[in-house]
């Protein structure tokens, strides 16, 4: 059985290419899913510390598995709300490269 | 005896307040309170003359405090010297509310003029009173007020109201040095009260004489400004832009020789054998003021400022009969002075009224025929200015130069000197403007003037004949000490003088249409008055670039560069720099948002 090391580390690495996905790469959409691998290994840690802390009825300690529910469905509704920004952002734009989006700078 | 005094004191002030509280609208009422209030100071004064007792009287205004302030008195002394000093005061006084009867008569702003007269007959009363030093400081500001006021009589005329600012302002710088040696003397002395300093002097505490003489010479500064010695000298020309009936009551007879009044009362009260440094200084400036003030009134061609030059001249002699330890004599001159140059003001008065305000000698000429008792009175006034013998001023004048055969020979040299050009320049106006054929319309159209003017024109001639006498100015003059008379090299000197200067004007200017001297580089310097008027214009301009420099600096760079500046840059600098992190790269905040949470991850794990 893999140790909570095994789940910390795949979890660092997901969360570890998500930021290397939202910092390189320029088109939106792509951005938006590396988030959502950023969310996932989030949600992956909490799976695994929860399953991992077992209290003294031998049973784990689910909070933080439903914690990743609320997570879950917090980010379907954040996905679609995202998209539609994303679309908006392109019927107002014609693109969806964060290169081209410039209009805060400083 | 006490009331009176203040009485003396009192009543112009009380008919300057009713007339310019009350009756300011009613012209005719407010020259009849100026006036009778005048007439009743004259003849309060002669009873005081005629008691002839030394007394004096005072309240106390503040209080002592501790052991070393004594107080403040407002205080009256009435000894010889201001008995005789009321007289001349008080009777110039009348005699000019009288002449101005006539010259102001058609003067829309009557109840003002008379206004400020009453108000000036106050202050000066309060000088010629005052029993100690800080009342006599309060007066000597308020002459100032008065005299600013009746020299800006027409104000709508800028130049008059130039010259009322130039006379205030040139006054200050003297009061300021005034008030400084009042000061000192207070803290040497420990009493600012005439009567306490002679008592001082009688036994000196120890002191420092340099001291009391940079005071003293403080205190002389205060005379400076007022009775227009050099370098102060340049408001008094300016003045004779107001009426002239002021001309001849303030800046001729009575305010501008409250100087050497002042003084007078200080060199009597204390003795000054030790500190001679001071009296000299004072003696040489006034000799210097009386020489220049006679050069420069040989190429004037206003009657008037003919006038003032031969005013300042004068007062030279006075001070510098001061500075040389003879206070008898200077204001036995001042006494004869006051008459004689108060006749000769009024006589211009009288020939300006009947020439229609022409005060150029140039376009007068022939008023001999015109104006013969004007003629008459301003050849005696002239006669006496001129020192002729047994006029008033042949005495005074005697008795100043003998001060200074006695005491320094240069002194007596320029002071024959001064007598020698007042001959020639008063010989010129009399003969230019009374002499030869008329050389405009207006000489043409002039007639002899009222009654009104006559009576002081009169009066006056006849004390400036008799002033001198023993026998009247034993009565009236301050502080005359009879002197026997000799013919001494002094007499000599005096003569010579006027048969010098009397025989120059005559070859120059009998008959003459136009002034043969006046293309002279020599002239040009003296018409123009040394240009001691444009080089303080200069010193002022340099003085104000100065501070207008430093200003400039402040402002451009320490507040504006520096405080106001510094703050927008500042906020400027920190702003840019933040908005550089601005960048609206969305790589650039996600890689600051992963440093981020990397520090904070580092921060949490690893830092203890």
């Amino acid at each position: 059985m893999a140790s909570l090391n095994d789940y910390l580390l795949v979890s660092g690495l997901l969360f570890a290419i998500g930021l290397a996905g939202v910092i390189i790469r320029s088109n939106i959409i792509v951005i938006f899913m590396c988030l959502e691998l950023m969310l996932a290994a989030a949600s992956l840690t909490l799976v695994a510390f929860s399953r991992f802390n077992v209290s003294s009825n031998g049973l784990p300690d689910y909070d933080g598995q439903v914690f990743v529910f609320f997570i879950i469905t917090v980010a379907a509704a954040e996905v679609a709300v995202g998209l539609a920004i994303i679309v908006a952002l392109y019927r107002a734009r014609q693109t969806i490269n964060v290169e081209d989006l410039t209009s805060m700078r400083g | 005896m006490h009331t009176i005094a203040w009485l003396i004191l009192g009543l112009p002030l009380l008919s300057a307040t009713c007339i310019h509280l009350g009756f300011k609208r009613n012209q005719g009422l407010s020259t009849i309170i100026a006036t009778s209030s005048a007439l009743i100071t004259l003849i309060l004064s002669l009873v005081l003359l005629g008691n002839g007792k030394d007394t004096s009287t005072a309240f106390t205004w503040v209080g002592a405090m501790g052991e070393h302030f004594k107080g403040i008195e407002i205080g009256l002394r009435i000894d010889q010297l201001s008995r005789g000093m009321l007289i001349v005061v008080t009777g110039v006084g009348f005699l000019v509310h009288l002449f101005s009867l006539t010259y102001m008569k058609d003067d829309r702003a009557k109840a003002r003029y008379f206004c400020g007269l009453s108000l000036f007959m106050f202050s000066m009363t309060g000088i010629v009173l005052a029993s100690n030093f800080i009342m006599m400081f309060i007066f000597w500001e308020l002459v100032g007020l008065s005299s600013y006021l009746l020299i800006g009589h027409w104000y709508q005329k800028p130049s008059a109201a130039d010259a009322s600012k130039k006379a205030f302002l040139t006054n200050r710088i003297g009061d300021f040095g005034f008030m400084i040696g009042i000061l000192m003397l207070w803290g040497i002395t420990g009493t600012v009260t005439f009567s306490e300093l002679e008592l001082w002097s009688a036994t000196p505490a120890p002191f420092n004489a340099t001291f009391l003489g940079i005071a003293l010479l403080c205190v002389f500064a205060g005379a400076v400004g007022k009775s227009a010695q050099a370098p102060l000298h340049v408001w008094l020309p300016d003045a004779m832009e107001g009426p002239t009936p002021v001309s001849a009551l303030i800046h001729a007879a009575t305010m501008v020789a409250a100087g050497v009044y002042m003084l007078a009362r200080f060199f009597t009260s204390v003795d000054l054998e030790i500190i001679a440094f001071a009296p000299q200084t004072i003696a040489w400036i006034g000799g210097v003021t009386s020489l220049l003030a006679a050069l420069m009134a040989t190429q004037q061609d206003d009657i008037k400022k003919i006038l003032a030059y031969s005013t300042l001249s004068q007062l030279g002699y006075m001070v510098m009969a001061v500075g040389l330890l003879n206070a008898q004599a200077g204001v036995f001159h001042l006494f004869t002075h006051a008459w004689f140059k108060a006749l000769l003001f009024l006589g211009s008065g009288a020939v300006i009224y009947a020439c229609h305000h022409e005060q150029n000698i140039w376009k007068m000429g022939g008023l001999r025929k015109k104006m013969p008792l004007t003629f008459l009175t301003f050849t005696i006034g002239t006669l006496a200015l001129m020192g002729f013998p047994l006029t008033a001023g042949f005495f005074s004048k005697e008795q100043i130069l003998e001060a200074a055969l006695h005491q320094s020979t240069p002194l007596f040299v320029i002071a024959t000197i001064v007598a020698t050009l007042t001959t020639f320049y008063m010989g010129r106006l009399l003969l230019v403007a009374f002499l030869g054929e008329n050389r405009s319309e207006n000489s043409h159209h002039a007639k002899e003037v009222g009654a009104l003017m006559l009576i002081p024109l009169v009066t006056l001639s006849v004390l400036a004949i008799i002033s001198g006498y023993p026998f009247v100015a034993s009565a009236l003059s301050p502080l005359y000490e009879q002197v026997g008379f000799h013919f001494g090299p002094a007499f000599w000197a005096s003569l010579t003088a006027l048969v010098v200067g009397g025989g120059f004007a005559f070859t120059f200017y009998r008959n003459a249409e136009t002034d043969p001297l006046k293309d002279k580089k020599i002239a040009l310097v003296f018409r123009n008055k040394f240009y001691v008027d444009e080089l303080y214009a200069q010193i002022v301009r340099f003085g104000q670039d100065c501070v207008a420099a430093i200003v400039h600096f402040i402002d451009e760079l320490l507040i504006g560069g520096l405080i106001v500046g510094g703050c927008s840059r500042a906020a400027e600098g920190i702003g840019k720099l933040f908005g550089r992190l601005q960048s609206g790269n969305l790589h650039g905040y996600a890689t600051l948002f992963g440093l981020g949470v990397i520090l904070l991850i580092y921060i949490t794990v690893f830092v203890p």
